[in-house]
């Protein structure tokens, strides 16, 4: 209670001294929040209407992140807050997993409860058997508790799930990730390349705005994508490629621009390495020999591989964020970043930038146990190019029959609905029923609190203080999150969850801090700064400790790879057994009367997280299935008429959903946004609108690399009834 | 003074921002809209055109929601911006059938409601909610009696329509080609 009292305590001293700012005016007062609606995080301000309640959330100026405009999503961050249907107090599961039957419990009870099962399990097991699964910021706290407590599983489906081959790809070129925010000069380039990334369908705020003055400044777009995608509307040249084929657009891409001597020769001679093995390589991979694989005219590869060319070095071949597509992610991956290598780009303006973060220090706490085993004992032979924990490799190693070296018997979920975010549902099920303990931490009632044995309701963003953001930028910088409110019902923020656990589980001495402010306050003062300070001005930037946004001209340079130079041949990947250089393998294709399923984001909504959000929800209510309409007309699908996907394996959609005919879409696949068909009812506005992609994608195209999950290797077909009217029928 | 917005359609992505900062800007009911985005697809497979924008009232300068009202509730305020007073709207609906662009609706308190170029906001010299808020800075707002306004300088320098000129209302909405 302590807690939540000194929060109201902030907000009353904000009342009296309210701050300075352009929209002082309004007679309103403001507290700093950085967004969770997703992982972004843009740093902004909530106001507070008249009455005091929360009215809306507005950029901070500040902010490198969002530059003072928030994206639909969160400026639609009130509605998270105000939403109805939000978990509102701790749930004790009493009947069998996979349903909603609790009975609602205290905290004393539901934490009780957790720490006697978790003491139980590491005395049976041991610690290490303990895994926790997060995307959010409170997770930072959950982390740090498991760590105390001797585990080391400790993962976010943003890796193996999403943008892992891209940071190993770069890794293994460059010697360095991507990162996130992606450290790519958008803002300064000439030439933007999207590979299947749809920039402004995919709200990542600060590129969206960076492509947006960059198309002020005649910066030209090529977009490669198989969707006429918003992006590709914008594209001097859209590639309308034949899905699956992109390491054979790239290579050919490479082809030409080594063979028309279009690279960068000094670059190349003085930071690369594998050159001649790579000249080699794509001797022949001509864009005739391209055209065959692609569908793309000869033509159009040579004119798009120029335009790339004549912008160099600001150039950027965008290495994206969800890149587990087809299993080969890391190679596809990595011929991207082999073509930023060739035209000079990385380490240049217009291309990629060297970021700058704040590193901010931890509460002194004493060190942590190492873990006995971590998740990588499950597989000894395997992805050890995974430089990050596999969420995809914990689920798998809790199912006995796939290994028995390191299994897990408890499971701490934050904040991500894991049957949206891992592939293959069943198999998800399968390993939630080999556990002792399933926790759930989510501020709404996902599908996945369904199979929990504990539920604690967190409060949303705007209700807490969480840990300071301190992502790297082109200056480094942080950003405070305050609450703006008191928690709404009975929630509570991650931080207080994670050290009333420790104080239970024994642990309390690595969460030595009275509250929350005491520990902030320190952290930012050892910034130089302070809460106080920050709670006035909500972001704060500092100067880099060194000139080197990009590299200086005929600049040395030591890349963090085992040759020191950008590896066009990659030594680490030759030391495991994979090629070196990327090489295309064609995927399997559609059997006839069946359509690649692509999935992509509306700028409306994130993830699964935002459907039953009622500002988004008016936006976008649900998804629709995107078919060619020479493919409609040919099954005789009208535009707006429900209809069912089933996949190749016979999975069929739960619900029905809309078809869009549009010639905006291949005749080749079927495109849908990812996120729909919630399956809890208590999702009053989300349950049973649209189709889930994720029930459709029940083949996983494993990265032997670093165990991505590739999901675009699923085909589906259309139906006109639901299975249960079928077995009836 | 002729207070006018242009939109670029070259930069609009179609996220609907501006509908959401306006929707907690103006408390605007769940399920009612001041703006809106429109999406247009032209051409087939893989000849295609699209063109994005965010559409809201077009503050007339000829207004044929001022003239039909029968109360006098729709009125030319400062700088053009047309405006409702709700007090004086007996709901009747006769502007809403008027308006070319069906920007008015019918809010759930029993008066007509629209975009109000966020006059509020104006007057206090911030912009309208969502100019303030697009994030692909798409939209210019200002004085077209001033040369220097943003809104002026755009029109200068680039090519713009506007929406249905042939209803002859004579719109101050531009949009940028």
């Amino acid at each position: 209670m302590a807690v939540s009292a000194s929060a109201l305590g902030v907000y009353k001293k904000l009342v009296h001294s309210p701050p300075q700012g352009s929209e002082l005016s309004l007679d309103t007062t403001r507290t700093p929040t950085y967004c969770e609606i997703c992982f972004w995080k843009c740093a902004g301000w909530v106001y507070k209407n008249e009455e005091g309640k929360i009215w809306k959330v507005i950029g901070n100026d500040e902010d490198q992140h969002s530059n003072g405009r928030f994206c639909p999503r969160g400026t639609g961050g009130p509605g998270m807050y105000y939403d109805e249907d939000r978990l509102k107090t701790p749930l004790i599961r009493t009947k069998e997993r996979g349903r909603q039957v609790f009975r609602e419990a205290s905290w004393d009870e539901a934490l009780d409860y957790i720490a006697e099962k978790m003491l139980g399990i590491a005395e049976e097991h041991g610690p290490e058997c303990t895994a926790l699964l997060t995307h959010g910021s409170g997770g930072t706290y959950f982390g740090d508790l498991l760590k105390a407590f001797g585990s080391g599983s400790i993962a976010a489906p943003s890796y193996a799930q999403c943008r892992g081959p891209r940071e190993v790809a770069y890794q293994t070129t460059f010697g360095e990730g991507v990162g996130s925010p992606e450290r790519i000069d958008i803002r300064d380039t000439k030439c933007l390349v999207l590979i299947g990334a749809h920039l402004g369908e995919n709200m990542h705020n600060g590129q969206v705005q960076e492509m947006s003055d960059a198309i002020d400044k005649g910066a030209s777009i090529i977009t490669v994508d198989p969707r006429f995608s918003i992006a590709a509307s914008k594209s001097k040249y859209w590639l309308p490629i034949k899905p699956a084929t992109d390491l054979a657009l790239l290579l050919s891409w490479i082809h030409v621009i080594i063979y028309e001597e279009w690279y960068d020769k000094a670059y190349v001679e003085k930071y690369t390495y594998g050159f001649e093995q790579l000249k080699a390589h794509v001797r022949n991979m001509t864009p005739e020999w391209a055209y065959g694989i692609t569908t793309l005219e000869p033509d159009l590869i040579r004119k798009s591989a120029k335009e790339m060319a004549d912008a160099a070095p600001a150039v950027i071949v965008n290495p994206g964020r969800h890149v587990t597509w087809y299993g080969d992610d890391t190679q596809r991956s990595r011929a991207m970043a082999m073509i930023n290598a060739l035209l000079g780009s990385w380490g240049n303006r217009g291309g990629f930038y060297n970021p700058e973060r704040v590193n901010v220090p931890s509460w002194p706490h004493p060190p942590f146990p190492e873990p006995k085993k971590t998740w990588k004992d499950a597989y000894p032979d395997k992805y050890k190019l995974a430089f990050e924990t596999l969420a995809s490799g914990i689920c798998d190693a809790t199912i006995p029959a796939i290994s028995e070296a390191c299994n897990f018997k408890a499971w701490i979920v934050n904040g991500t609905n894991l049957f949206k975010t891992i592939p293959d549902a069943e198999k998800v099920k399968e390993a939630i029923q080999n556990l002792e303990l399933l926790v759930v931490i989510d501020t709404m009632p996902m599908a996945i609190t369904g199979w929990a044995d504990v539920v604690l309701p967190e409060c949303t963003y705007l209700e807490r203080y969480d840990t300071i953001r301190d992502s790297p930028h082109r200056k480094p910088a942080i950003a405070l999150r305050m609450p703006a409110a008191e928690p709404m019902y009975n929630t509570k923020p991650a931080y207080w969850m994670a050290k009333e656990l420790a104080n239970r589980m024994g642990l309390g001495e690595y969460f030595s801090w009275n509250n929350i402010e005491e520990m902030l306050d320190w952290q930012l003062k050892q910034l130089g700064t302070s809460l106080e300070e920050m709670q006035r001005i909500g972001v704060k930037t500092f100067e880099r400790s060194y000139d080197d946004l990009y590299f200086q001209k005929g600049q040395e340079m030591e890349f963090y790879t085992n040759t020191g130079k950008i590896e066009l041949y990659s030594t680490a990947l030759a030391a495991e057994g994979f090629d070196p250089i990327p090489r295309y393998t064609a995927h399997e294709e559609p059997p006839p009367g069946y359509f690649r399923l692509n999935y992509g984001r509306a700028p409306s909504h994130t993830f699964g997280r935002t459907a039953n959000n009622a500002l988004l929800k008016d936006l976008m209510e649900e998804n629709t299935a995107w078919i060619n309409p020479k493919v409609a007309s040919e099954w005789g699908i009208k535009n707006g008429q429900y209809i069912w996907l089933e996949n190749q394996d016979g999975v069929r959609s739960s619900f029905p959903i809309q078809a869009r005919v549009t010639e905006r879409i291949r005749w080749d696949s079927v495109y849908m946004v990812h996120g729909f068909g919630h399956t809890n009812k208590s999702l009053s506005r989300a349950y049973g609108k649209g189709a889930s992609d994720s029930e459709l994608i029940t083949k996983v195209l494993l990265d032997p690399i670093m165990g991505g999950t590739g999901m675009r290797g699923n085909f589906v077909t259309f139906k006109f009834e639901s299975k249960e009217e079928e077995v009836e029928s | 003074m002729r207070y006018a917005m242009a939109i670029d359609t070259k930069k609009c992505v179609g996220c609907s921002d501006c509908v959401v900062a306006c929707q907690t800007e103006n408390n605007v009911p769940i399920g009612y809209c001041r703006d809106w985005v429109v999406e247009v697809t032209d051409g087939t497979y893989p000849q295609l055109e699209l063109e994005n924008r965010s559409e809201r009232c077009n503050q007339c300068n000829n207004s044929p929601c001022v003239r039909c009202c029968p109360t006098g509730a729709s009125h030319y305020s400062d700088g053009g911006i047309v405006l409702v007073t709700p007090h004086k709207c007996i709901g009747c609906g006769a502007c809403i059938a008027s308006c070319p662009y069906d920007a008015r609706y019918s809010h759930p308190e029993g008066y007509v409601d629209k975009c109000t170029f966020c006059i509020h906001r104006i007057k206090k010299g911030l912009e309208p909610a969502c100019v303030a808020a697009c994030p692909t800075k798409c939209m210019y707002f200002g004085d077209l009696d001033n040369p220097k306004s943003p809104v002026s300088e755009i029109l200068k320098v680039r090519k713009y329509k506007t929406l249905i000129p042939e209803a002859g209302t004579d719109p101050q909405l531009y949009f940028l080609i």
